[in-house]
């Protein structure tokens, strides 16, 4: 620890019970990213799930807005420490689109247009746990968010959250993606302050 | 006042080390120069800046990167502070730090945007808002080191108001032989300004600036979008790539 | 404007010097997607991000990265095939071999 500066506080920390350890809470939404934003035109947009055997299974933007849409509203926790409650988005469950996918894989690498990648375990993309949302607070995403749409998997740390994501390959081996290969943990629980490979 | 020059040589330990305030200087409404007395500062170069690291009592740090305002005095250096409403650190540093009061300090870093004085080139600075304190650094340190290189600096502030170091540039501009200042305005000129408010464009820059078959060095400071403007004139211009040192500063506070 | 969100390579001095005893910020280093030398000053930093990224000036692609954990830091250079560090003429050096 560094010589204590009088009256310097910093950010306002809380903590509770719905905070996970060494988060702080925040109001606003901060941008983060690890490059420039891309813009993806809607009408040649398109999400695509691949399995280990090479079948695809291709969604355009109209095909994805036809599906059944879910409205989650989620806390979501950085790994740069900022958590936001309450989150209210829109997109479609990736149950609803896992459905049908035949795979034996066991984990997924999401990745996004720019170039951006992250893995985590196929069964955390499972059971009402993980979307494609293409709106935030009643409006479309905007890019800085991701938009046109993103990836939100809120039990994990954020950064698996893809932002402009654009297919997910679903893959035998665990793949890590861009933040993993940097240091960060290849499955991210912020409750178990999973940050750093090895946590 | 002492100029040491010298750079920080290959090999040093950059560490942490503990500063106090000393004196404090409102520039502008929002700007404030801190002077600091850091024991054990190794010297530096103009346009080279420092980590500024706060500690608070539970353990909480925030680290934030200022530059050097001017010429090491001994062991005292200058930072200017541009206090950004929301930001973390620019509010304590202006509006709560005490004289005495302790922060630490990790410097110098940055070897590339910065100016030798044993430089004989012409020189062009290109500044916007709070981007001109590492530039006034360079100024200060010309002077300094008796160096008689030519200075251009075209500073780009919003109102008069804005402008940091109004009295001093106007006094070197005067005394400092071999310097010029021009001034371009973004939201409001002072009466009897010839022209409109305007954001920096090749105009300012090829009517105040050097010719490029001069092959002055350039350095330009200042928030993303003025600097890839600036740069992009420059080159656009005829200048070497790189001729043109630039320094973005991000949305940190 | 959000893409403006980076800042330039000087930056680096300070988190690197954490790892190294020179300013590679000062250093040249070649981009490996397209072959750009240039100072490793001029990167383009995206720092408000989980790690610091810096990506060459002339095609965006990610030319280092640098993460730091409190007892740890990973610098992956796998986007830059050399760097090329300026060193004081008044040290010692080894002949070539």
């Amino acid at each position: 620890m560094g010589i204590v500066s009088p009256g310097f506080s910093g950010r306002r920390r809380t903590t509770g019970p719905d905070l996970p350890p060494g988060q702080y809470l925040t109001e606003d939404f901060p941008v983060l990213s690890a490059g420039p934003t891309p813009r993806v035109p809607l009408d040649t947009w398109q999400f695509v799930i691949s399995t280990e055997t090479g079948a695809e299974f291709r969604w355009s933007w109209d095909e994805l807005m036809a599906l059944p849409q879910e409205t989650p509203t989620v806390d979501i926790h950085c790994v740069t420490r900022w958590s936001k409650f309450g989150t209210s988005w829109q997109g479609v469950s990736l149950d609803t689109l896992l459905d049908g996918v035949d795979t034996a894989a066991d984990y997924a690498q999401a990745h996004s247009y720019g170039g951006y990648t992250t893995n985590l375990p196929l069964d955390d993309l499972r059971d009402g746990r993980a979307w494609v949302v293409h709106s935030y607070d009643g409006e479309p995403l905007p890019a800085e968010h991701g938009g046109p749409a993103r990836l939100l998997v809120p039990h994990l740390y954020f950064w698996k959250s893809a932002k402009w994501v654009r297919g997910v390959r679903l893959t035998v081996e665990d793949e890590p993606g861009f933040w993993e290969t940097a240091g960060y943990h290849d499955y991210g629980d912020p409750w178990r302050e999973q940050r750093y490979q090895g946590d | 006042m002492a100029a040491p020059t010298t750079g920080r040589r290959a090999g040093t330990p950059l560490m942490w080390r503990v500063a106090r305030l000393v004196e404090r200087r409102v520039e502008t409404p929002t700007a404030q120069t801190l002077i600091l007395a850091v024991p054990g500062w190794p010297g530096h170069l103009p346009g080279q800046h420092v980590d500024v690291r706060l500690t608070a009592a539970d353990g909480y740090q925030a680290a934030r990167s200022y530059s050097l305002a001017g010429p090491a005095d001994g062991e005292r250096i200058a930072l200017t502070v541009q206090r950004v409403p929301d930001g973390e650190v620019s509010p304590y540093l202006t509006d709560a730090y005490a004289p005495g009061d302790p922060v630490e300090v990790r410097g110098p870093v940055g070897g590339w945007f910065v100016w030798r004085p044993e430089e004989t080139a012409p020189v062009l600075l290109v500044a916007g808002g709070s981007g001109v304190v590492p530039l006034m650094a360079m100024v200060r340190a010309r002077r300094a080191a008796g160096n008689r290189a030519p200075f251009r600096l075209i500073y780009s502030a919003r109102t008069p108001q804005d402008v940091i170091y109004a009295d001093e540039l106007r006094t070197r501009a005067r005394d400092d032989f071999g310097l010029d200042v021009t001034y371009v305005y973004t939201r409001q000129a002072p009466e009897g300004w010839r022209g409109e408010p305007h954001r920096i464009g090749v105009a300012d820059v090829n009517s105040h600036g050097w010719p490029p078959d001069l092959e002055p060095l350039c350095y330009v400071c200042g928030p993303t979008g003025f600097v890839e403007t600036v740069a992009d004139v420059l080159v656009g211009l005829g200048h070497q790539t790189r001729r043109v040192r630039t320094e973005r500063f991000g949305p940190t506070g | 404007m959000t893409d403006m969100s980076y800042v330039d390579g000087n930056m680096l001095d300070g988190p690197l010097r954490e790892l190294f005893a020179v300013d590679l910020s000062s250093a040249t280093g070649r981009c490996e997607s397209c072959g750009m030398v240039g100072p490793m000053a001029g990167l383009h930093v995206f720092a408000q991000a989980p790690g610091l990224v810096g990506r060459c000036p002339a095609c965006d692609q990610v030319m280092l990265r640098l993460v730091r954990a409190p007892d740890r830091a990973w610098l992956d250079l796998r986007g830059t095939t050399f760097l090329q560090v300026p060193m004081p003429l008044d040290q010692p050096h080894p002949r070539p071999l």
